[in-house]
Formats: structure tokens, C-alpha cells, sequence
């Protein structure tokens, strides 16, 4: 066995470290040809690939910073109209409570108004009442005393000018004693 | 502790044997040169570990063509989510494209020089995994040709790197560098000239053969041994014991293999980004 092996040796005398011409000719045509196929074929379609896949999300990223962008914007915009309306509320409420003041305030006048008003009709109603009364109270008044002063005195002052003299004096001392 | 004292005794026990004419076949570096099966003797001579370089060609178009179908696909109906089958074909490309590329040359260069990244590292990771593929069991890696082929590629791209981005001056850049005392120059210079336009390839190329022949022999070994203390007449009572101590070990070393095929495609591709990362450095 030995024998043979050696004898095979000596034969061929295969040296590890030296090719034989058809081992470096396959192993050209295996490199040559898988070389072509990653350079020509593989890695650029792999390549382009994954760039697509980074354009891709960096697109959307970008897409999804937008919207958040937007979002941010609208919400911004929608508190500063929550402002404006609350501030249009408490300006609405201010001037309505304003108005109610002066609506209140009018009122009081208009009654105080007709208060006074009423007042002073009656009082001129009262006034009138106590002229008429004290005009036909006079009459009245008069015609008494001198039916009383005529029945005391008699036929001594049946003389019209002397009555009325006496009486005039009389209702005079009357009304200053009332005045008193 | 013990497996490796059980491997010892099992290699020993594998020579004596061998010595004394018996059933047991160490590995031999004849592995690695099958015999023809199309084309005898002339350039496009085709044999077993071709093959499998051939089917593992195959498979790589397969794959990333129906990746790539998904990616068009995808990008024609602007479908950003990718579904489970495309997403792996993602992180398998962006694991070179962003870990390795990106990481060592920026966006720009390493989507310049991704298409030889890329290939090399599939290339190597696929070829390497048929070691331990049952029925093909043999890297495609572990003859010289294609590593030397790979390797080639990093060196001619790296230097074009430099020239492109420096001209001539590149050259200067590499072998004199700046700051080194006129006495010292020659030495740097030959030096530099060694490790950058000679070492580097040749080290890119052995390191990764050497650890596929080193792993394809090392469970062969381990194999054969179990076959040997399993089934030969030789082998009787306790010894068969050692038979499923190598098994085991043959067992640990597949998954450890695995690990190198990953790893050897990693270190590969990263070192031969590094070097064009240093060809386009201003300084070095």
C-alpha cells in the first residue's frame, strides 16, 4: 500500500504549493464569471434597493414631520381662536353687564320721575281742593256771621255798608288769628 | 487531554500498522490531486475538487440570482419591506458591504471596490464549506490554483487602487516611507518591497490553502482512524474504544471546520481590503 502510495508520488510528483494549468484555469473561469455576475448583476440591483428603502423612509419621515408640523400649526391656531372667543365672551358680558346698569339706572330715573310727577299732581290737586273749599268756605262763612251778627245786633246794623265793614274786619281778624 | 493522548496512540498505532502491511491508508497529499475524469492531460483537465469548484459556481449564481430577482422585484413594486428569504440575502451582502467594506474604506471606496470584495468572500466561504459537505468532503479551496487566482485579484487590485489614487507616486509612498534615517533607507526599502509586493500575496494565498488541507487531513485522519479501529481484524477489544474516541474527535473538528470556512473567508476578504485601504492612504 505504502508502495503504491509512494510510487503514485513519484509519478505524478503533485507539489500543494504549485497549480497545475487546468487548476488555474478553472479557478479563472469560476472568478471571472461570479465576478461579472455580483459586479453586473447582483450589487447593483441590491444597491439600488436599498436606496430606494432609505429614500423611502426618509420620505416619510420627512412626510410624517410635515404633518406633525401642521398638527402643532393647527393646534396653535385653533387656542389662540379659543382666546379670541373667550375674550369676545368676557367682552359681550361686560358691555351686557354695562347695559343692565344703565338699563336699571334709567328705569329708577323714569320712576322717580313719575314718582314726582304724581307727587306734584296731587299736590296741586290737593292745593285746588283747599282754594275751592276756602272760597265757598268764605261765602259761607260770611253769610253765617252776618245772620248771627244780625240776630245779636238787630235793626242797628241793618245798614248794608256798616255790615259788610264789620263782617270784612272780622273774617280779617279770623283768618290772622288762624295764620298765628 | 485524552482525545488528543487517544489520537497520538492512534497515529502511532496507524504507522506501525501501516509498516507492517495492513488495511489502514494514512492521508496523503494525494487528496488533492484526483484523478481526471474529462479532458486528461491537457488545460481544461476536469477532476473531482474542479467539480465541485464548478457546482459551488453554480449554486452562488442560483442563490444570489434569486436574491437579485427578489431585490428588482422589490424595487419595482416599491415594496420596502423585505420578506425573510431577501433579508437574508441582505445581511450575507451587507455583512461584506457594511462590516468589511464600509468599515475599512468608507462609503465611496467600498462601494468602488465592493463587486471583488463581495465575490471573493463568497467565493471563499462557499468553496470552503464543501470540506465538510458529505459526499463532496473536500474544500474547493484546498488547491492552490483558485487562492493564487483570488489573491491575484487583491494584489492587482490594490496596487491599481494606489496608482489610480497617487500615480507613480504611490510606489514611493509604499517602499520609502516618511521619517526614516537616510542609513536605514535601504533595508526599509527592501523590507517594504518584500512584505507589500511579495508577502502579501503569497501569505493571502497559503494561509488559506494551508488551513484547508490542514483541516481536510486532519479529519481524514480522524476518519480513517475510526474505520480502522471500528472494522479492521487488527483492531480488537479495547482498541475499538479508540475508534469512538477519534469519532468524536473527527466530529469536533467538522464543527471546527465550519468555523474556518468562515472565518478564512472573513480574514481573506477583510486583509485584502486592508490592503487597498493602505494603498489608498496618504501615509503609511
Amino acid at each position: 500500500m505504502i508502495s503504491r502510495i509512494i510510487h503514485t508520488e513519484a509519478e505524478v510528483a503533485p507539489n500543494i504549493l504549485l497549480p497545475a494549468p487546468a487548476d488555474l484555469f478553472w479557478s479563472t473561469v469560476v472568478f471571472v464569471i461570479l465576478l461579472a455576475f455580483f459586479w453586473f448583476r447582483v450589487l447593483p440591483n441590491f444597491k439600488k434597493t436599498l436606496d430606494a428603502r432609505t429614500d423611502a423612509i426618509e420620505g416619510r419621515l420627512a412626510e410624517a414631520e410635515r404633518i406633525s408640523a401642521e398638527a402643532a400649526k393647527q393646534t396653535a391656531a385653533m387656542a389662540s381662536a379659543q382666546e379670541d372667543s373667550r375674550a369676545e365672551a368676557a367682552a359681550v358680558r361686560e358691555q351686557a353687564r354695562a347695559e343692565g346698569v344703565a338699563i336699571i339706572a334709567e328705569l329708577k330715573e323714569q320712576a322717580n320721575a313719575e314718582a314726582a310727577r304724581i307727587t306734584a299732581t296731587a299736590k296741586a290737586q290737593i292745593e285746588a281742593e283747599r282754594q275751592a273749599a276756602l272760597v265757598s268756605l268764605r261765602a259761607e262763612v260770611g253769610t253765617l256771621a252776618i245772620d248771627l251778627a244780625s240776630k245779636v245786633v238787630g235793626a242797628s246794623l241793618q245798614n248794608d255798608k256798616v255790615a259788610t265793614n264789620v263782617v270784612n274786619d272780622f273774617l280779617a281778624d279770623l283768618e290772622g288769628g288762624k295764620q298765628k | 487531554m485524552l482525545l488528543s493522548n487517544a489520537l497520538n496512540l492512534a497515529a502511532t498505532m496507524a504507522g506501525l500498522s501501516a509498516s507492517s502491511g495492513d488495511e489502514f491508508e494514512p492521508p496523503t497529499i494525494g487528496e488533492f490531486f484526483p484523478q481526471a475524469i474529462l479532458f486528461p492531460n491537457t488545460i481544461f483537465e476536469m477532476n473531482r475538487i474542479m467539480m465541485i469548484r464548478i457546482l459551488i459556481m453554480v449554486l452562488l449564481l442560483v442563490i444570489f440570482s434569486l436574491w437579485t430577482s427578489k431585490f428588482r422585484k422589490a424595487y419595482k413594486n416599491q415594496q420596502f419591506v423585505p420578506s425573510r428569504f431577501q433579508l437574508m440575502g441582505e445581511i450575507s451582502l451587507n455583512f461584506v458591504r457594511k462590516s468589511i467594506a464600509h468599515e475599512q474604506l468608507g462609503e465611496k471606496d467600498g462601494d468602488r471596490f465592493l463587486p471583488l470584495l463581495a465575490t471573493t468572500f463568497f467565493i471563499v466561504l462557499g468553496m470552503n464549506i464543501t470540506g465538510i459537505i458529505p459526499s463532496l468532503n473536500i474544500s474547493g479551496t484546498s488547491v492552490i490554483g483558485l487562492p493564487i487566482v483570488l489573491a491575484a485579484a487583491a494584489y492587482f487590485t490594490f496596487i491599481y487602487a494606489g496608482i489610480k489614487k497617487h500615480g507613480g507616486h504611490f510606489f514611493k509612498l509604499a517602499l520609502i516611507p516618511d521619517g526614516v534615517p537616510k542609513v536605514f533607507l535601504p533595508l526599509v526599502f527592501l523590507i517594504e518591497l518584500l512584505s507589500t509586493f511579495i508577502l502579501r500575496p503569497v501569505t493571502l494565498a497559503l494561509r488559506l490553502t494551508m488551513n484547508m488541507v490542514a483541516g481536510h487531513l486532519l479529519l481524514v485522519l480522524c476518519f480513517s482512524a475510526t474505520q480502522f479501529f471500528f472494522f479492521s481484524p487488527l483492531a480488537e477489544g479495547f482498541t475499538k474504544a479508540f475508534g469512538a474516541g477519534t469519532f468524536l474527535f473527527g466530529f469536533v473538528f467538522t464543527l471546527f471546520e465550519i468555523l474556518v470556512a468562515f472565518l478564512q473567508a472573513y480574514v481573506f476578504t477583510l486583509l485584502a481590503t486592508v490592503y487597498i485601504q493602505l494603498a489608498l492612504a496618504d501615509e503609511h
